[in-house]
């Protein structure tokens, strides 16, 4: 969890002004000391991308990057990200393309358009979150084995593709053929 | 990853497909057409990938709507005695308080789908059945305000007997959750098809099993959402809800509301965040948030939270089943007769009994087995009403009939695929109609037998089963085969009735699914459906089937999935559920597509010189089939009916929109015999699998696992493989981890996802998927379902594979380490008495009454006299200064206190009113504390018996209690109670030992303790 920037000192029933660079643009919003982040992005900034799953830090449905390190929005303060980048799932196709460029999918990133070849996600309630570890994971491990990838992705809880297509495209994506043997097919036949 | 597929056409030739979902598709590539058959990828994804999509939390909410939160039972059952709201209702935000008082005035009950005298109201009425069970509802300017206030609002129970097992259910003595019906045993009905007795005595043997199959639910990542609005002119309700259907379900809201079904228009949100069957469970929320919204006056909108959804949405059914086979030597089974009986929780909500009736059809499975005699109970118990779930009674009566067929094989000494394989359903016996009535329609179960174990390579892992076992290590294969039921009869319920019951309340049958298909004025093809999907991929589908119709390319087709009661066709059968979707709902759309492709080209034949049946439309023309050159475009001549309709043949009609309905023909209501084809079509599965497990932790290592699945006609291979993968996933789930767990006492004990274990990345391998193509021929495309099949296989095939490896008897599922491991190693040795002053909490073990109980004891030395500790434990203020949390404590009478105690575990946290009563005084040597509490957050009682004995240093203190919590405490906290209750022990003595002068208590330091105390928040 972030410390707090700013010295201010909070007062629990007042509302405070939080600022941050929200995908590479400045946003402000009011939050009371106790209301989380996930909260502050998705009906204070109106940022839905970030989607919320459990509210108890284990699905990982929640997962922004918080100066670039992929973190649980619903065990953060919206205080607390005050002053401090804050990356969602909107932001990743950005960079891609200028602005209207029509259909989102053209601007989709590399990561993005594996997912969809592979069928790594159905309801797509736990993808922003999964996504944003792995922007920040592949930045640190940009070619994990696939054991350190299910490590990995075992912070995040999907239930409707068994993972299989997540895997998938993660090792597509980074250029390795997914292992017999690792998690998969046994390796035996 | 390998996939192969093996198409029976229509006429018996056979053509081997060799697709690999395991590679990457492209995009659509620019092919020729058919679409429908090809693994493309799904037109729902860039708005999923990108964070575009609008999930229903997501839509906007009107100003001044009120934020929901819900106060809920923390008994298991009680009298509710009095709610005081006066409190609640004076907190900042709060605008409105909701109780029973109001759902009796406002509402009705729900109906209930057998004749019983229980009432289900929204909002409790007099009474809670279940923890976690609505009782108030608090309506703030924010959800943060509305939780504030739920604390706020008092409520006094009479406890009672709880009724926590199937078991105690079906004991008379127990006391009756409902005091209408006699006792919890709601319903019994029996069926005897064929001469079961007779097959009986003549059959060389009888093999038994009686298994229980437990609570469990596939907790979709999105909890529920409802937006309510009611307009009092009308008194009219306008509810958005993130509801999957059965639309079955919205006459029983609207009766509940005491409205039409016209005055109760119910939309869905465009996407959705998974279901399972789950989201039919939001049904009776609709209702509450509808109630909520005419009670305020103002919209209401509710997002139910995760500790909420694991307590108290849904469940899958809990059943026990004992099933006797009568055998031949040579494995083959004449007869069944099957006792089930069914837990379906505190209320009988709709559609249950469903979940037993489902099968009903095809309760003997894959096999031929034309004697049957059933008995099915379903009980009442104190636990969460139960509901759709994927697999719906699949997984329970499969568990049983494939457990039984394993051990037929056992106690036979046959191979278990020989005795699987002498049983199955000849290909020449299709249609094959099952001893209850049930029509399966297609395959050939031995031919997709042999494909499963020649290309999921059955030899190879005998092999390594073989070597591995000779290494010293549990290795077992297993097997499973069944049918896998696809778009539900809407009259296999009535079932449950007996004929007499269902000729007074008229026939039930059908399966209705609908679509429209239009064109609009700029020659853009739009279908509306009413499937309600729930991420599966339906709008893919719907447009590879209208593209192939009309010859366009998917991405000419606009698939619209939100539905809206109010302007949206639909009917009963509408929906998300019983995998309707490929046969029925995709079939609809081709049917109307077809109708409206065939009404275009009888009006263009005319000015093509052609004749209708002639017309054909391909590449985005329309022409002659003698005449390709002649060609008009396709937008040209669909928006011909808009812009001029004047130049249509005389009196014809354009040709701008079709709604078909579509029913399967063979889905009858249930014959005065109990005759039931409770099924439109089944598919069939056979799996295999290998496991290892681990000598050391018990833990079960899924190493091969194979499913081959004959779903008739594949409408789109990377689809269907997803719907194997994520049921597979669930089924794994349900086999080795997942459980919602109670104590015997009701209180609920898996409400987080720290306690309800999901399968992660780690857990679920990927099993290798083998198809067989038989198209149905009771659906317009020839598919049948397939997102179901593993929920219903799977648990059954890893269990047969861990009897294998055990060699022996397999504890109930989930078969977790602790099970394994118990049968596996010898019976510890008991546990060493607790000594030294470091103390020891014993495991949670069943209280007195088989809560979520804690015992310890332990003792500690305080540096002052024994009168000295005596004087500070019997004085008020020095106690309230002791206990952890206390703020504050006052006399109550003689030896007895009232205290406020604020305690927080995990993610909960809450002011409990504590009564503390001292007894047992023996100055200065020993006293007993005993005290319960209560709060929205549950229930607290203990008892502590304290001694003080004088030692050179001072005082030994000596304690040793037992405690049991219940509520939301004991739901969350189930793997931090130990700890927590260790750290306010210690926390209390370090006080002590301060207090009496010694060292003082050690000021918070950063480091191990602080930071747990934090993470519990047990720290302030």
């Amino acid at each position: 969890m972030p410390p707090l920037k700013s010295a201010v000192t909070l007062a629990a029933d007042a509302r405070h002004t939080v600022t941050i660079v929200l995908n590479g643009a400045p946003r402000t919003g009011q939050a009371h000391p106790r209301l989380l982040l996930s909260d502050f992005l998705r009906h204070e900034l109106g940022a839905h991308g970030t989607r919320v799953g459990c509210e108890h830090g284990v699905c990982g449905a929640c997962t922004v990057r918080i100066d670039g390190v992929a973190q649980r929005a619903c065990l953060t303060l919206a205080v607390q990200a005050d002053g401090r980048r804050i990356d969602t799932v909107e932001g990743l196709s950005q960079s891609n393309e200028g602005p209207n460029q029509g259909p989102n999918e053209g601007r989709m990133t590399a990561l993005q358009e594996a997912f969809r070849r592979h069928h790594a996600l159905q309801c797509g309630f736990c993808t922003a979150g999964i996504l944003m570890s792995l922007s920040d994971y592949l930045g640190r491990n940009p070619k994990p084995t696939e054991e350190e990838l299910r490590d990995m992705l075992s912070g995040h809880l999907c239930r409707c593709t068994g993972y299989a297509g997540i895997v998938r495209a993660v090792m597509d994506v980074t250029g390795q053929t997914p292992e017999p043997g690792a998690m998969g097919e046994a390796a035996h036949v | 990853m390998t996939a192969m597929r093996t198409v029976e056409s229509g006429a018996g030739g056979r053509a081997a497909v060799d697709h690999r979902p395991g590679v990457a598709v492209t995009d659509a590539e620019p092919a020729a057409q058919p679409f429908v058959g090809r693994p493309m990828p799904r037109v729902e994804d860039a708005a999923l990938l990108t964070g575009v999509a609008r999930y229903a939390d997501d839509l906007p909410a009107k100003p001044g709507t009120l934020h929901a939160a819900i106060l809920r039972s923390p008994h298991a059952h009680a009298e509710i005695l009095g709610i005081d709201t006066a409190a609640a209702l004076a907190t900042s935000g709060v605008a409105a308080v909701v109780t029973g008082a109001d759902a009796k005035r406002v509402a009705s009950p729900f109906l209930v789908g057998v004749r019983a005298p229980m009432e289900h109201w929204c909002l409790a009425v007099d009474r809670v059945r279940h923890v976690g069970e609505p009782i108030a509802v608090v309506l703030a300017d924010s959800r943060y305000h509305a939780e504030d206030a739920l604390d706020r609002i008092e409520v006094r129970y009479r406890p009672l007997p709880p009724v926590t097992s199937i078991g105690q259910a079906l004991d008379p003595a127990s006391t009756p959750l409902h005091p209408g019906l006699a006792s919890n045993l709601v319903n019994s009905r029996s069926f005897r098809y064929g001469d079961p007795e007779g097959a009986f005595a003549r059959a060389a043997r009888t093999v038994s099993i009686e298994v229980e199959f437990p609570r469990n639910s596939c907790t979709p990542m999105e909890c529920f959402v409802v937006l309510a609005e009611h307009d009092a002119a009308e008194d009219a309700y306008e509810i958005l809800s993130n509801f999957s259907g059965p639309f079955a379900v919205h006459p029983v809201m609207a009766k509940a509301l005491n409205v039409p079904g016209s005055r109760l228009r119910l939309k869905t949100p465009p996407h959705s965040g998974g279901s399972f069957g789950n989201k039919q469970a939001v049904f009776p929320y609709i209702v509450l948030m509808g109630l909520c919204a005419r009670v305020s006056g103002r919209p209401v909108k509710w997002v139910e939270d995760r500790l909420e959804h694991l307590m108290a949405a849904t469940s899958a059914t809990a059943r026990r089943m004992r099933i006797d086979a009568a055998v031949e030597p040579d494995g083959k089974v004449l007869a069944l007769r099957m006792e089930q009986t069914e837990d379906c929780g505190a209320y009988l909500r709709a559609p249950e009994p469903a979940s037993l009736y489902r099968n009903h059809g095809n309760l003997t499975g894959a096999y031929d087995i034309p004697h049957l005699a059933v008995t099915n109970r379903i009980v009442v118990t104190s636990k969460t009403p139960t509901g759709l779930n994927r697999g719906f009674g699949g997984g329970q009566l499969y568990y049983g009939l494939e457990r039984l067929m394993n051990r037929v094989a056992a106690e036979l000494g046959l191979d278990p695929l020989d005795v699987i394989r002498r049983n199955l359903v000849a290909a020449d016996a299709m249609p094959y109609r099952t001893a209850s009535g049930g029509s399966l329609d297609s395959g050939d179960y031995h031919a997709t037998l042999d494909e499963a174990v020649r290309d999921g390579a059955l030899d190879a892992l005998k092999a390594r089963r073989d070597a591995l076992r000779a290494q010293g290590r549990l290795y077992g294969i297993g097997y499973a085969a069944v049918v896998e039921p696809s778009i539900s009869n809407m009259g296999y319920i009535t079932t449950v009735l007996t004929a007499e019951e269902r000729r007074k309340a008229g026939p039930k049958n059908g399966a209705q699914a609908t679509a429209s298909v239009a064109v609009d004025p700029t020659g853009g093809v739009s279908v509306h459906v009413s499937s309600a999907p729930q991420g599966q991929g339906h709008r893919t589908v719907l447009a590879q089937v209208v593209a192939d119709v009309f010859g366009l390319g998917v991405e000419d087709i606009r698939v619209n999935t939100d539905l809206d009661t109010g302007k949206d066709a639909w009917s009963i059968a509408s929906g998300n559920y019983s995998s309707r979707f490929a046969g029925a709902v995709a079939g609809a759309a081709q049917v109307a597509a077809t109708r409206l492709r065939d009404r275009m080209a009888a009006l263009v034949a005319g000015s093509l010189n052609s004749r209708p049946e002639e017309v054909r439309f391909a590449g985005g023309k329309v022409f002659a089939a003698g005449n390709p050159d002649n060609a008009l475009s396709f937008s040209r001549v669909a928006a011909a009916g808009h812009w001029a309709p004047g130049t249509l043949p005389d009196g014809r009609e354009a040709a701008l929109r079709e709604t078909a309905f579509w029913t399967p023909e063979p889905l009858k209501a249930p014959t005065d015999a109990d005759h039931i084809n409770s099924s439109a079509c089944y598919g069939f599965i056979v799996d295999f699998c290998g496991v290892e497990i681990d000598r050391d932790t018990g833990a079960v290592r899924i190493d091969r696992y194979v499913t081959m699945h004959d779903a008739g006609r594949l409408l789109n291979p990377l689809l269907v493989e997803g719907q194997i993968l994520g049921g597979f996933a669930h089924a794994v789930g349900a086999a080795l981890y997942e459980e919602y767990a109670y104590g015997d006492d009701g209180r609920f004990l898996s409400g987080t996802f720290a306690d309800y274990l999901v399968p992660t990345a780690c857990e679920v391998p990927v099993p290798v998927i083998l198809h067989r193509e038989s198209p149905s021929p009771v659906t317009p495309l020839g598919a049948k379902g397939v997102g179901e099949g593993n929920c219903m296989s799977t648990p059954a095939c890893l269990a047969n594979a861990v009897a294998d490896a055990l060699g022996g008897p397999v504890p109930s599922l989930p078969l977790t380490p602790a099970k394994i491991a118990a049968l596996i190693h010898p019976p510890e040795p008991p546990r060493p008495a607790a000594a030294g002053a470091a103390g020891a909490v014993g495991a949670p073990a069943p209280s007195a009454s088989g809560g979520r109980g804690l015992t310890g004891e332990g003792s500690r030395e305080v540096p002052a006299p024994p009168e000295q500790v005596w004087a500070i434990l019997l004085d008020p203020k020095e106690l309230a200064a002791l206990l952890p949390g206390c703020e504050a404590l006052d006399h109550a009478g003689p030896d007895a206190y009232r205290a406020e105690v604020v305690v927080g575990i995990g993610p909960v946290r809450g002011r409990y009113t504590a009564e503390v009563a001292l007894s047992d005084l023996d100055p200065p040597r020993s006293l007993t504390l005993t005290g319960s509490g209560a709060s929205a957050l549950g229930t607290g009682r203990g008892t502590g018996h304290v001694t003080l004995e004088r030692t050179a240093g001072g005082t030994r203190v000596t304690y040793r209690y037992s405690a049991e919590v219940g509520g939301k405490v004991a739901a969350v906290g189930g793997r931090m109670l130990d700890s927590a209750s260790r750290l306010l022990i210690g926390q209390f003595f370090e006080k002590l030992v301060a207090r009496a002068g010694g060292a003082p208590a050690p000021a918070e330091r950063p480091g191990l303790l602080t930071r747990l105390l934090r993470f519990l928040g047990l720290n302030r």
